[in-house]
C-alpha cells in the first residue's frame, strides 16, 4: 500500500520507532533558559535590540519542537532529530490530516502517558487543536531572518497584525504546547509569558529582522 | 464515573480514569475484535471509531471518551462497512488476520469521507495501519472494489 511501508513487517517498524526515539532522548538538554526582555535594555540602538530581541525568541522558534510542526513539505517532523515523522501521515487540506489518518487519530486532547513501553517512550503529545501550520507559514529549513520576514508578512502570517502576532505568540494553547510537550520531551526554552513578552519587546522596537 | 455510548449501548466505566480505551473494551466489555499490536499508536491494530472518526484505542484514556460514543469492529454497521465486509470476503483479504480488525476501521471511515477514493487517498487513509503479512495490495484492491459496489 503505501510504498514506504509496504514491505515492512509490524515487528521492524516498531523497533525502529524506538530507536529514533533513542537518539532523540541522547540528544535533549535539560539546561535551556530565555533571557528576559529586560535584559536587552543595554543595547543602546533600538534597531540592534530588536534584532536581538527576535534572535532571543529564535531559541524557541527555530527548536524542534516548534519547527517540526512547521514542516516545508506535507509531511511533518518528529523528535529532536527531527526525522519525518511515523507513521507516514500528510497534512491533508487544513492541515489535520486526511480522511481515515487525521491528526486526532492518535494526538487527542492532551499528552497521554504510555505505561508498559521502552524507557525512551513515555508519553503521546496532544493538545485539542493539534494540526500542522499553513504551508506558507513552513520554517523548516529557512534562517531565522526569513523566518522573521515571514511572521511580519499577513500573506504569510493567516493575515494577523503584529499585536496578533504578539497575542498569539503569548497565548495560544498549541504555541503553549512547546511548554508542556509531555513526559520524555524537551520543552522549548523559558516560559510562554518569557517568550511573549520578548515578542511584544521586538514588535515595540520595529521589529527588525536578522539579516 | 465515565459514561459512553458502546455500539449503541450506553456503557459506564468506574476504574482508573487514565485506562486505555483499548483495554475497556477487551478486559472489561469482552469485545476481544480490537487488537493490541504496540502500545504506541505506531501500528493502527487497536483502531476503532470515536465519535465518528479514526481512533487509536491504546493510547486513549477512558476518561477523554466521557460522552462520547464508540463504535468497534462488532458494532461497525451501514452501507460503507456491508460493502468493505463483503469486498474482504470475495477476495481473501486476510492472511494472518491480526491486523484486519483495524484496517476495516480505518477503510469503513475513509469510504464514509471519500466514497471513491483514490490510490492516494487510500494510501493516505491506511498509512498507519501496518500489516505484517502484506496484504496492502488486496487492502487496497478490496477498498476499490468496495466503492465500485457502493456506487452501483
Amino acid at each position: 500500500m503505501n510504498r514506504n511501508l509496504a514491505y515492512v513487517s509490524m515487528a521492524v517498524a516498531i523497533n525502529a520507532a524506538l530507536a529514533v526515539s533513542n537518539i532523540s532522548m541522547a540528544q535533549d538538554n535539560p539546561v535551556n533558559a530565555l533571557k528576559p526582555a529586560s535584559a536587552f535594555q543595554a543595547i543602546a540602538d533600538e534597531n540592534q535590540r530588536s534584532v536581538a530581541l527576535f534572535e532571543e525568541a529564535g531559541k524557541v522558534i527555530q527548536h524542534p519542537r516548534c519547527v517540526n510542526c512547521h514542516p516545508a513539505t506535507d509531511r511533518p517532523l518528529q523528535s529532536m532529530s527531527m526525522h519525518v515523522h511515523q507513521p507516514p501521515v500528510t497534512r491533508g487540506e487544513a492541515g489535520m490530516g486526511v480522511p481515515g489518518m487525521m491528526c486526532s487519530t492518535c494526538h487527542g486532547p492532551e499528552n497521554v502517558k504510555v505505561v508498559g513501553q521502552a524507557e525512551t517512550i513515555k508519553s503521546i503529545p496532544g493538545n485539542g487543536n493539534w494540526h500542522l501550520a499553513p504551508i506558507e507559514m513552513a520554517w523548516e529549513g529557512k534562517s531565522l531572518g526569513q523566518i522573521c520576514s515571514q511572521i511580519k508578512d499577513p500573506q504569510r502570517n493567516g493575515g494577523k497584525t503584529l499585536d496578533q502576532i504578539v497575542e498569539h505568540m503569548a497565548h495560544d494553547d498549541l504555541v503553549g504546547w512547546g511548554w508542556q510537550p509531555g513526559e520524555g520531551r524537551e520543552p522549548v526554552p523559558g516560559t510562554q509569558a518569557e517568550f511573549g513578552e520578548l515578542i511584544r519587546a521586538w514588535v515595540e522596537t520595529g521589529a527588525a529582522c536578522p539579516s | 464515573m465515565i459514561t459512553f455510548k458502546l455500539n449503541g449501548q450506553e456503557r459506564t466505566f468506574d476504574g482508573d480514569p487514565d485506562t486505555p480505551l483499548l483495554w475497556v473494551l477487551r478486559d472489561f466489555e469482552k469485545l476481544t475484535g480490537t487488537k493490541y499490536g504496540c502500545g504506541i499508536a505506531q501500528c493502527g491494530a487497536c483502531t476503532v471509531h470515536l465519535d465518528g472518526s479514526t481512533r487509536r484505542s491504546c493510547i486513549t484514556p477512558i476518561s477523554t471518551v466521557d460522552g462520547s460514543e464508540v463504535i468497534t469492529i462488532e458494532g461497525i454497521e451501514g452501507k460503507e462497512a456491508e460493502a468493505v465486509r463483503k469486498a474482504w470476503i470475495a477476495i481473501d483479504v486476510p492472511q494472518c488476520g491480526y491486523c484486519q480488525s483495524g484496517q476495516i476501521m480505518s477503510a469503513v471511515s475513509l469510504l464514509q469521507l471519500t466514497p471513491k477514493p483514490t490510490d492516494e487517498d487510500i494510501d493516505g487513509a491506511m498509512a498507519g495501519n501496518i500489516c505484517r503479512c502484506a496484504t496492502y495490495h488486496r487492502i487496497r484492491q478490496a477498498i476499490h472494489n468496495a466503492a465500485d459496489t457502493m456506487e452501483g
